[in-house]
Order: structure tokens, then C-alpha cells, then sequence
């Protein structure tokens, strides 16, 4: 419907954000140029304007310190938002996120709380070379204690994001830079959609099916879902019948819907903007191997950043990222597809 | 401490150098990129932050150093880079991810590293002042002669490791200098409201080191204090910190709209644009002719002229190179 209301990923966080703040005291937003700037990727535009700069702080480039306070905070009974700007930081203040953030409900045996939204931009593509282009899903996603959540579309990025502030645990927020609808990343139109002026959530830990097929299974995240679907329509003229999974959040990992896409298609690759190996993509084939292999047809394929650093030059860089071309290579081989002329 | 004639003019040549690089890099980084700005786009796609107007505190400060002194840059390094003696070709070409550049493409703009000069950047704030230290270290335990020197943004002296590596330069009596570009601004926010003592110099106390506070972006007044600094440490007499106030012409990064800027500070910073300031007191104190000073202008701008045309000229890094030179 043309007359429908869209938003990109960054007016939808800042949306989801906003509606929170109005109806709960306890949410409050802290980061790096995140109040009048608006946040270098737009998502708390706004804010600061409407909610002031007690709720809406600027901080210091002290991310173990401000980070390591979200977490006092929400076990003081805070509802903190915080932003660490680009994830590659996380060098710088992890032991906040993993040791603190992560760990402080179980140690506690549950009496303190951890209800903080850590967000944090990912991705590359614009040549932004290596401490600024990753995506570390696993890393995140490796650690327990923490929910890891990165939408794909604007839709899901504002129902996650209510469901984060609300959730009682700490939830890492990812969100890819290619998706923000800035126009100087670039802008993925089809992240751009239909969004409800009502708040809602949308279930952490519930993945979509973002495109039925038959033959193979696309599993990804964030922008490799857009990749994903691209790949698939292009497969669909090639007589193959692709469904695109969008997991929406890794942790925690939908498995029954992966597996269950898996045994109808006999077929899976999985998408990863992250490293290769010993991340995401292992764990998704895992989670169909371990219980479900005879459902496979074809052993199963990942498209994946190789296990370099993210290198600045252009070339290089699009060299290693995944795309749509190299999804429908991989597609066309497990389906034993013959090569038109 | 003042310079000799022939420092005083090596000083104005690298500013005019280091300006006009930004210049072009500036015009260039352009291309391709109107009438969308989309910073995927162009020759020189990413991330761009230039230095224009913080040229004194490089040269004021490379002027005392060799190329077997250790620098280690931010990820706003150009105009320190050329002060250091970077090569300014292979420099270029990296900026624009050419099979030329000093890494082949890999690293580009916010990582620059010439091993022949020792020099080195992170994009990751503070985080160039552990390996300063720790070259500091090598120096002292290897015996040799040399100096490290951290250059960072005065929004990294609130990071954990400005004062990590502080005490331990300390603790340890480093060969180390600490300088902090003052330029007001930490992308949008204030010196002000991220720091909570009015000058970083101060800080030095706390770690039992020198501290100096030098105003006015004064090339020869850093210069005076940079000396003195590098000569204690060459004696082996530890670390100190230095804060120099400077100005920011540019945006944070190519593409910052810059509204967080008060009305007419721009202005007021191009009024005291040091470029300018330095000739006329090179003229009217230190007895340079017009003549001499457009003569060291051409040769400055020719030799950046130079190392962009190299730098355009150059062929791509072929894409599977990407692969290499993970590991040693
Ligand atoms: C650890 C870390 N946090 C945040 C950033 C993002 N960032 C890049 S530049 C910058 C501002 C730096 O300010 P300052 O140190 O004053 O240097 P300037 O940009 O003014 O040269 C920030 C916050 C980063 N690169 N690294
Ligand atoms: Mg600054």
C-alpha cells in the first residue's frame, strides 16, 4: 500500500525508543554523539529534543566506564540504552559487556537484573577498512548471558528494539550500517518499510521466513537477508525455488524453524558478514546436523567473510563479502543445477 | 629553544605540504560522491578526517625527531604522517587502496604505517599510546637510542588507556611523549562536556610527569616545549605530556554537516589560520624573503602534486590479495 507509513531502521529505533521513554521512567539513553547529533547512524534523532539531556547523555569517549555504568544502573533499576558506536570497540570494553553485563544475573543467582540494551552498529561494504567494518556476530553470540538481536528491516528493528527494553536481561542490539537508511552508507530499500505508529514487539528469539521456496534454504541475518533475497529471485528465473530464513536474533537461535525449513528443502547455505570461522555459520549447520541430518540432500554450504581482517581497498573488500552472486553459485551446485548457455 | 633557519623553513614547507594534501585529498575524496554523498563511492571511498589547521603540532613536534624515533598516529594522521617523513607516495596511494600503497590497499587512511620512518596509526581512540610505550620499552631494554611519540585527540585523554599508558610510562621512566591535539571537539562533542578538568596538561600530575599546556596553535612555541620534552627523554629522564591547542578546519570526518558548531567559530578558527600567521612571521622576525617562501610553497606543493598523480596512476590491488598477509 503506497499510502502506508515507512521508516528506516534509524527512525524506527529511534521510534521504539522514544514510546518507551514516554510511558517508563526507568529508560534512559547514554553513548557517543548520540544527543544532539542525533547518533552518527540516526538512531536516537530525536531524543535528546524531546526527552532532554538528563535522559539523554553524551559521553565522554569512556566506553568501559559508561558501558560498565549501564550496568550498574539496571541493577539499580534503571532500564539503560546504551550505544558503543561501531562494534569493533568493543576491544576497549568488553570486560564490561561479557564479565559484567553478561554474567551479574547468574552469579547474583538471579537477584540483580541486568535490563540494559546494549546497541551497536555493524558491517562494512563502503571500505571503512578493518576497525570499523566487522560484525562479530559470534563473538557476541558466543558468550551466554547476553540475547544478541539484529534486524533486517525497519518493522523488525522497532519491534526488537521494544522487546529489548522491555526484556529483564541484557540484550546486544546490532544493527548494520548498510541497513540505516543513511543515504551515505548507501540505503537497502528493502529495509525501508511499513511501520506501525503503535508500539509493539516483535519476539526475541522468533526467525522469519522472509521468502518461501522449495529447493534450498537461505539462512542469514541483518544484511545477508537482503543478499539472500536477491539471490533467491534471481534463482527463482533459474527454475530454483529458494526460502530465505531471517533469524532476526542468535541468541536465542530459533533452531526449530531452521530445521524445519531444512527438512522441507533438503538444502541449506547460510549467510555470514562475519568471520568464517568457528562462528554463526558453523552454528546454524550444527543445528541441523546434530539431530536432523538425514533431512539433508546435499552437504550443507556457507557463504561467509573469509579469515582475513576487513581490508580498506574496494576490490578487496567486495572480493570478500558475501553477495547475492556467490549465493546463487552455491544454490546452483547443491540443486545439481545444469548451467544454462 | 628556537629553531634554526633551516628548520624554520623545513617547519613551513610540511605545513604547506600537509595542507595541500588535505586539499586534494579533500577535492578528490569528492569525486564521484555528488550529487548522492555515498562514501562507498569515488576514488578514495570510507571514512575521511582531515587535519587541516593542526599542521603546528606535527611539525613542531617531528621537527626534534629522526626517522628511527617512533610515531604512532590516530586515525586523523596525514599531517602527522608527512611531518614524520612517511613516504608520500606510497602514503597516497594507500589513501586511495592502491597496489602501491604502503599496505598494498589494506589498511588505507586511518591506517597508515611506514615501517622506514616507524610510524604507525589506530582508528581506535587512545589505542596508539600502549604500542608507544611498549617501543619505548624495546628502546630502553634493547639499549638503543629513541623516542616514542603518541599523538592523540584531546577526546582520547578520557579513555582508559591514556591513563594506563601514562602511569606506566611513568612508573617506568619511558622514552615516551605523550601530545595531545587540543582541537575543541570530539566529533560533536565539546572538550567541555566530556572532560572534567579544563586541561589534559593537568593530568600529568597525577602520574608524577611533566605537563604543558601550549595556546594559541603556535608552531614555535610547540615546538620549543616538544624539544625540551624529547631532549629529557633522551636523557633518559621519562615521559612527559604535552597539550597543544589547535584548531580544526575541517569537519569531524568529510560529510559532517558541523551543526554543533556555534555560529561563527569556523570563521574565527580561519581568521587564525597558522599557515598564514607562520609566513608573515617568517617575513617579519626571522628574515625569509616573499621570494624564498613561494619558492618552498612550489617545491611543498609540487612534491604533493607528485605523489596524488603516483597515486592515481597506480593499479588496483588485485581482489584475492585480500587474502594475503594475515600472518608473518
Ligand atoms: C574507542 C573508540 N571509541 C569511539 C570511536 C569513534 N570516534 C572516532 S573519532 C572520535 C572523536 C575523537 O576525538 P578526539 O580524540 O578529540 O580526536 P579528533 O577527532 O578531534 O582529532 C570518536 C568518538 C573510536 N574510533 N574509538
Ligand atoms: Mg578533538
Amino acid at each position: 500500500m503506497d499510502n502506508e507509513r515507512k521508516l528506516t531502521i534509524a527512525r524506527a529505533m529511534a521510534e521504539a525508543t522514544a514510546q518507551e521513554m514516554r510511558i517508563d521512567p526507568r529508560v534512559f539513553v547514554m553513548g557517543e554523539d548520540i544527543a544532539d547529533l542525533g547518533g552518527v547512524f540516526g538512531n536516537t534523532r530525536g531524543l535528546a529534543e524531546e526527552f532532554g539531556k538528563e535522559r539523554v547523555r553524551d559521553t565522554p569517549i569512556s566506553e568501559t566506564g559508561f558501558i560498565g555504568a549501564a550496568v550498574g544502573a539496571a541493577q539499580d533499576g534503571m532500564r539503560p540504552v546504551v550505544e558503543l558506536m561501531f562494534v569493533d570497540f568493543f576491544g576497549v570494553c568488553f570486560d564490561a559487556i561479557y564479565n559484567l553485563m553478561a554474567k551479574n544475573t547468574y552469579f547474583s543467582g538471579g537477584k540483580f537484573n541486568v535490563p540494559m540494551v546494549l546497541m551497536t552498529s555493524t558491517g562494512g561494504g563502503y571500505s571503512d577498512a578493518g576497525q570499523h567494518s566487522q560484525c562479530l556476530y559470534g563473538s557476541f553470540a558466543h558468550l551466554p548471558g547476553m540475547k544478541v538481536v539484529s534486524p533486517s528491516n525497519a518493522y523488525d528493528a522497532k519491534g526488537l528494539m521494544t522487546a529489548a527494553i522491555r526484556d529483564p536481561n541484557p540484550v546486544i542490539y546490532m544493527y548494520h550500517k548498510g541497513l540505516q537508511g543513511m543515504g551515505w552508507l548507501g540505503t537497502e530499500k528493502g529495509a525501508i518499510v511499513h511501520v506501525p505508529e503503535e508500539p509493539y514487539e516483535v519476539e526475541i528469539g522468533k526467525a522469519r521466513i522472509a521468502r518461501e521456496g522449495r529447493d534450498v534454504t537461505i539462512v542469514s541475518i541483518a544484511q545477508g537477508v537482503h543478499h539472500g533475497l536477491k539471490a533467491a529471485r534471481i534463482l527463482q528465473d533459474q527454475g530454483i525455488s529458494a526460502e530465505v530464513v531471517d533469524l532476526r536474533s542468535l541468541v536465542p537461535l530459533d533452531r526449530d524453524t531452521i530445521r524445519a525449513s531444512v527438512a522441507k528443502t533438503g538444502r541449506l547455505i547460510v549467510v555470514d558478514e562475519d568471520y568464517h570461522s568457528f562462528g554463526v555459520s558453523g552454528e546454524i549447520i550444527a543445528t541441523v546436523t546434530e539431530t536432523n541430518l538425514a533431512d539433508l540432500k546435499a552437504p550443507p554450504r556457507r557463504i561467509a567473510y573469509p579469515d582475513v581482517p576487513i581490508p580498506f581497498a574496494r576490490v578487496m573488500e567486495q572480493y570478500c563479502l558475501p553477495n547475492a552472486d556467490k549465493i546463487v553459485a552455491a544454490a546452483r551446485e547443491l540443486c545439481g543445477a545444469v548451467i544454462p548457455a | 629553544m628556537t629553531p634554526s633557519r633551516n628548520t624554520l623553513g623545513w617547519m613551513y614547507e610540511k605545513m604547506v605540504a600537509s595542507r595541500h594534501f588535505e586539499e586534494l585529498i579533500e577535492k578528490i575524496y569528492m569525486e564521484g560522491k555528488t550529487p548522492v554523498f555515498n562514501m562507498a563511492n569515488g576514488p578514495i571511498p570510507g571514512e575521511m578526517h582531515l587535519s587541516n589547521g593542526q599542521e603546528p603540532v606535527a611539525v613542531g613536534v617531528c621537527a626534534h625527531l629522526t626517522p628511527d624515533d617512533i610515531v604512532t598516529a590516530t586515525h586523523r594522521p596525514h599531517h602527522q604522517a608527512i611531518a614524520k617523513g612517511v613516504d608520500l607516495k606510497k602514503m597516497a596511494a594507500e589513501i586511495f587502496g592502491k597496489a602501491t600503497g604502503l599496505s598494498g590497499g589494506r589498511g588505507g587512511h586511518m591506517h597508515i604505517f611506514d615501517a622506514e620512518v616507524n610510524f604507525a596509526c589506530s582508528g581506535i581512540i587512545a589505542q596508539g599510546m600502549g604500542p608507544a610505550a611498549g617501543a619505548a620499552l624495546s628502546r630502553k631494554l634493547q639499549g638503543k637510542p629513541g623516542v616514542a611519540v603518541s599523538f592523540i585527540g584531546e577526546g582520547a585523554a578520557n579513555q582508559g588507556a591514556f591513563h594506563e599508558t601514562l602511569n606506566l610510562a611513568a612508573v617506568w621512566k619511558l622514552p615516551m611523549i605523550v601530545v595531545v591535539e587540543d582541537n575543541a571537539w570530539g566529533i560533536s562533542v565539546a572538550k567541555e562536556a566530556s572532560t572534567a578538568i579544563q586541561c589534559n596538561a593537568d593530568r600529568a600530575a597525577a602520574y608524577g610527569i611533566p605537563g604543558h599546556y601550549i595556546p594559541g596553535n603556535d608552531p614555535l612555541k610547540i615546538y620549543e616545549v616538544a624539544g625540551e620534552a624529547i631532549a629529557r627523554a633522551r636523557r633518559g629522564e621519562g615521559p612527559t605530556l604535552i597539550e597543544v591547542e589547535t584548531y580544526r578546519l575541517a569537519g569531524h570526518f568529510m560529510g559532517d554537516a558541523e551543526g554543533y558548531r556555534p555560529d561563527g567559530e569556523k570563521d574565527a578558527l580561519f581568521a587564525k589560520d597558522p599557515i598564514p600567521n607562520l609566513r608573515r612571521l617568517l617575513v617579519s622576525d626571522h628574515g625569509f624573503t616573499e621570494a624564498e617562501l613561494d619558492e618552498i610553497e612550489d617545491k611543498a606543493r609540487a612534491e604533493i602534486e607528485e605523489a596524488i598523480a603516483f597515486a592515481r596512476q597506480s593499479p588496483d590491488p588485485k581482489p584475492e590479495d585480500a587474502l594475503t598477509a594475515v600472518f608473518a
